[in-house]
């Protein structure tokens, strides 16, 4: 069984916005809430140029690239439309309004 | 009263007349406190400040609004203060005395004294009647009742929206245009209205039988009830109003009647004092009545046998009253009138005499499915008339030929298609297809320059089943990022397509049907306050919209609720968000306002400071003449800010859809050729804007002489200054399209100059797309249409300064200032790391 780590409450998060987080020896990793409450954490960097994507525009369950508004989606870390790559994603987990995510290990493994 | 005589000790008899013991000037007194009385004033003290001691008695208990904007206040469209022309400072600033809501009752001609209905005495040397007009109230049965009323000041608005506010139906007597924009106002604020009018065609002043017809079937197309031909014989109700009696029998039920029939010159006053009066009070070319001592302006005035209920000759008519009372002679020669009306987006121009007859040879153009129509009264090669409707673009073209008497024998062909036509032809260039030209382009030429796309990439995208722009943006990213190709590439994909091309008005974005114009629109008529209200009354298919249309919707309600709407943080593009520019990698740079790129010892060393504190690898040399930070970490960026501000500097906003700089040049103060303080004129123009939202960033510069050193014809907003004065330039851009300005107009003073700023800026924030900077804007609607709204139209110009700076109320907080102080520190601050993981991070 993975061991779950709480970093934080959904309340941390603004609404259609994300907060960054910096685990020792890992790359920074963008924590997601959209406009209905789904919690969503991705590696922060766009597969087009590693643009910081929690400094993007949340839409639905997607968020727009800062530097050059490629669409990636927050569940699977898909760019939509007509462009091509991927970024990794981080399981979460809520339990009540903590926010529990996957060990940085199980995240490699899952890349 | 606010505006109580502030002189010292006065002795009893001076009292009576109301005269302060140090002020030996002339006394001017005015009667009306309205848009033609203040005008006069204001028209006189630019020309001799402190010649006259000025009174003003006002009948309303205001200070003076523009009338003429009273149908937006009903519609919803504007709150009172929006309306306002002369705030209560300009009146403490000039120190005009200001009596309002006691109504002059009386004028003593041989005392030279004017008696109001308080029973206020006041003596005067000129006396000058602005008693402009009242409505025409038509003697039926029933006129009095409660719930009758006119369309004339604040009180009648604000009873129509008393009743209002309880529903039910209300009949408009009258289809002028007065009645029409009170029914226009009344439909949005909920009431079935039904339109009487005596005539059969609609604004037959001003519109001819097709013009009429047209509007007509919109307005019923709106809900409203026309009835024309319809002669009311009565009003009906016990106690109150209940309804309209036609003569024909037919009886419309109604809780308000609203009497918009017409005005009258008020010349009730004048004529008790025995003043020579006709239809209006009669005035020589300086507004001079048959007492030299007594003055008349505006409506209530008859001028060479004509009365005007319009305010250009208004305006006209004060210029030469002033020009008269200061010894000057230009002579008022009476005007030549135009009107320019919309009702609920509908577009109505007419000028002159339309009305045919021998000689006259109409031009006439009709496209039925897009609602125009076009007529242009020809006699002896000149215009005499026109009646536009649906498109009025060309309107202040027209009536600029009409009035100059042009011959038009050369471009008569084409002249019904409008000025950007006849030109071409007259320059004998032939109409530029630009579908030709990017078709003419080689393969490897470069299309969009934000995502590098070549021509031939587009096309092969286009060939590979990209059918439509939204299409070749997914897979080719041709404009894509700043949206500026969007043209050229539309015209590739009709050539490579032709008619395949899947379009259709350009939606705002994939998430709505409605385009930047109708959601703006609706946004004002609906009054609609928030993001997720316009999502849901105008049936947006995304839950929560998307990178294009959140920022647009988050600025279209700024725009429309200036210290109301709650900016939404999370519709912003990153760099507003963050109040700096973010880089490729992640970090950001960061520009403090340089005032005019003027600056100080104290700053250069702060920001020398900042660089050293945050290993801030580069500094640079802006081209808005200030400095730039770069490689600062989000985190750092309050702290940044907090030194930055503590040596007095604020944000530059160079990250935001806003007022970025205003570059100047030395200027007279040192340079040999200066014509004028161009360094101080712009401090002063980036102190009155700096701080503005905008739908996208915005540049001015000032230049000291034509040699144009700050090149500002290549601004948003230019001024280059002469030894005359000031031109004035608007709509340049030096970026991916390089455009010069086009001269919007010339002005004599720097105040006229900053109010032109504020007004064109105005109007751009009101009107421009979302996105749009002004250069295509003003392409898109024409140079000759920012004129009518900022040069022709003084009033509407006065109006959007004064939006402005009521906007700028709002505005001008240091964003730097609140984030160093703390607000939104969740947009800086990482998410504390996790323990065990925080412990080792720590290390």
């Amino acid at each position: 069984m993975t061991d779950w780590i709480d970093i934080g409450t959904l309340a941390d998060i603004p609404q259609r916005g994300a907060r960054t987080l910096q685990i020792a020896g890992e790359k920074e990793i963008a924590v997601f809430r959209t406009g209905d409450d789904h919690v969503f954490a991705l590696v922060n960097e766009c597969p087009h140029k590693k643009g910081p994507l929690s400094q993007g525009i949340v839409h639905g369950h997607s968020v727009a690239c800062p530097l050059h508004n490629w669409t990636i989606a927050l569940r699977t870390g898909e760019a939509q439309g007509g462009d091509k790559g991927c970024t990794p994603t981080i399981a979460v987990r809520m339990e009540g309004d903590r926010i529990l995510i996957a060990p940085p290990e199980q995240a490699r493994a899952a890349a | 009263m606010d505006f109580q005589n502030n002189a010292g000790p006065e002795t009893a008899s001076e009292e009576a007349l109301f005269m302060p013991s140090d002020d030996v000037r002339e006394h001017m007194v005015v009667v009306g406190n309205g848009m033609a009385g203040c005008r006069a004033v204001e028209e006189l003290l630019a020309r001799d400040r402190d010649r006259y001691r000025v009174t003003i008695f006002g009948a309303e208990p205001h200070v003076n609004y523009n009338r003429i904007m009273l149908s937006p206040v009903l519609a919803g469209e504007k709150s009172f203060d929006d309306i306002i022309i002369n705030s209560r400072d300009w009146y403490s600033d000039n120190n005009i005395e200001l009596i309002a809501g006691d109504p002059v009752t009386a004028i003593d001609r041989a005392g030279k004294t004017v008696t109001s209905q308080s029973g206020r005495t006041v003596g005067y040397d000129k006396l000058l009647i602005a008693t402009g007009s009242d409505p025409f109230i038509i003697p039926v049965p029933g006129k009095d009742l409660p719930g009758v009323i006119s369309f004339r000041d604040m009180k009648d608005v604000d009873a129509m929206l008393e009743a209002a506010g309880k529903g039910g139906d209300a009949v408009v007597i009258g289809g002028g245009l007065l009645g029409l924009e009170a029914a226009h106002g009344l439909t949005l604020r909920g009431m079935k209205v039904t339109v009487i009018h005596l005539m059969d065609t609609l604004m037959e002043r001003q519109l001819d039988e097709a013009a009429g017809w047209l509007l007509k079937s919109a307005l019923e197309g709106r809900g409203q009830t026309i009835l024309t031909g319809a002669n009311t014989e009565s009003i009906y109700g016990d106690g109150k109003v209940e309804g309209v009696r036609l003569k024909d029998g037919r009886e419309i039920p109604a809780s308000l009647v609203v009497m918009a029939v017409g005005i009258r010159p008020s010349t009730a006053l004048a004529r008790e004092a025995g003043l020579e009066v006709d239809r209006g009070i009669r005035v020589d070319d300086h507004m001079v009545t048959s007492d030299p001592d007594i003055l008349a302006v505006g409506e209530c005035v008859e001028h060479d046998g004509n009365v005007y209920g319009l305010v250009a000759p208004l305006w006209e008519m004060c210029r030469s009253l002033a020009d008269g009372l200061t010894d000057r002679h230009s002579g008022y020669k009476g005007s030549v009138t135009s009107t320019k009306l919309k009702v609920a987006g509908l577009d109505v121009f007419s000028a002159g005499d339309f009305s045919g007859g021998e000689g006259c040879e109409d031009i006439v153009l009709r496209d039925a499915s897009r609602g125009i129509y076009k007529r242009v009264v020809v006699r002896n090669d000149r215009i005499v008339g026109a009646v536009l409707y649906g498109d009025t673009v060309d309107g202040g073209w027209y009536f600029d030929l009409l009035k100059r008497e042009e011959d038009v024998s050369g471009i008569r062909d084409l002249l019904i298609f409008g000025q950007a036509y006849a030109a071409l032809g007259a320059s004998g260039g032939g109409a530029l297809d630009p579908k030709a030209a990017v078709a003419a382009l080689s393969d490897d030429a470069e299309i969009c320059g934000c995502n590098g796309v070549a021509k031939g990439q587009v096309v092969a995208c286009i060939e590979k089943g990209a059918c439509s722009l939204d299409a070749v943006r997914a897979t080719c990213k041709a404009s894509a990022s700043c949206g500026s190709c969007t043209g050229l590439v539309e015209n590739l994909l009709s050539v490579v397509l032709g008619d395949e091309v899947q379009s259709g008005p350009k939606t705002l974005c994939k998430c709505t049907s409605f385009t930047h114009d109708d959601v703006r629109r609706e946004i004002v008529a609906q009054n609609m306050r928030s993001i997720p209200e316009v999502m849901q009354l105008l049936h947006w298919s995304t839950p929560d919209g998307c990178s294009s249309c959140r920022p647009a919707l988050n600025y279209y309600l700024l725009c429309a609720l200036p210290g109301e709407y709650r900016d939404d943080q999370q519709s912003r593009f990153v760099n507003e968000r963050m109040h700096a520019n973010i880089q490729k990698d992640g970090t950001y740079s960061v520009v403090p306002r340089m005032w005019g790129g003027l600056t100080s010892p104290r700053e250069l060393r702060a920001i020398a400071d900042v660089v050293e504190k945050y290993n801030a690898p580069m500094v640079k040399v802006t081209g808005g003449q200030r400095l730039d930070i770069f490689g600062i970490r989000k985190e750092d960026l309050p702290a940044v800010w907090a030194d930055l501000n503590a040596a007095g500097m604020v944000s530059g906003h160079a990250y935001g859809k806003s007022l970025r700089t205003v570059k100047t040049c030395v200027g007279s103060e040192w340079c040999r050729f200066g014509t004028q303080d161009s360094t101080g004129l712009g401090v002063r123009i980036e102190r009155m804007t700096w701080g503005s939202w905008m739908p996208h960033k915005f540049k001015i510069a000032a230049s000291g002489c034509p040699r144009n050193c700050a090149e500002a014809t290549i601004k948003d907003f230019g001024v280059v200054c002469v030894d005359s004065g000031y031109e004035l330039h608007v709509g340049g851009n030096g970026g991916i399209h390089v455009r010069a300005t086009d001269l919007l107009c010339k002005v004599a003073t720097e105040q006229e100059a900053l109010d032109h700023c504020a007004a064109f800026i105005q109007l751009y924030r009101e009107e421009a797309r979302y996105l749009e900077r002004t250069a295509p804007w003003i392409e898109r609607v024409g140079v000759d249409y920012v004129k009518s709204r900022i040069v022709e139209d003084e009033a509407g110009r006065e109006a959007l300064r004064s939006r402005f700076l009521y906007s700028q109320s709002f505005s001008q907080d240091d964003p730097w200032a609140q984030r160093a102080a703390g607000a939104d520190s969740e947009l800086h601050q990482p998410l504390e790391p996790p323990m065990p993981f925080g412990a080792i991070a720590a290390e």
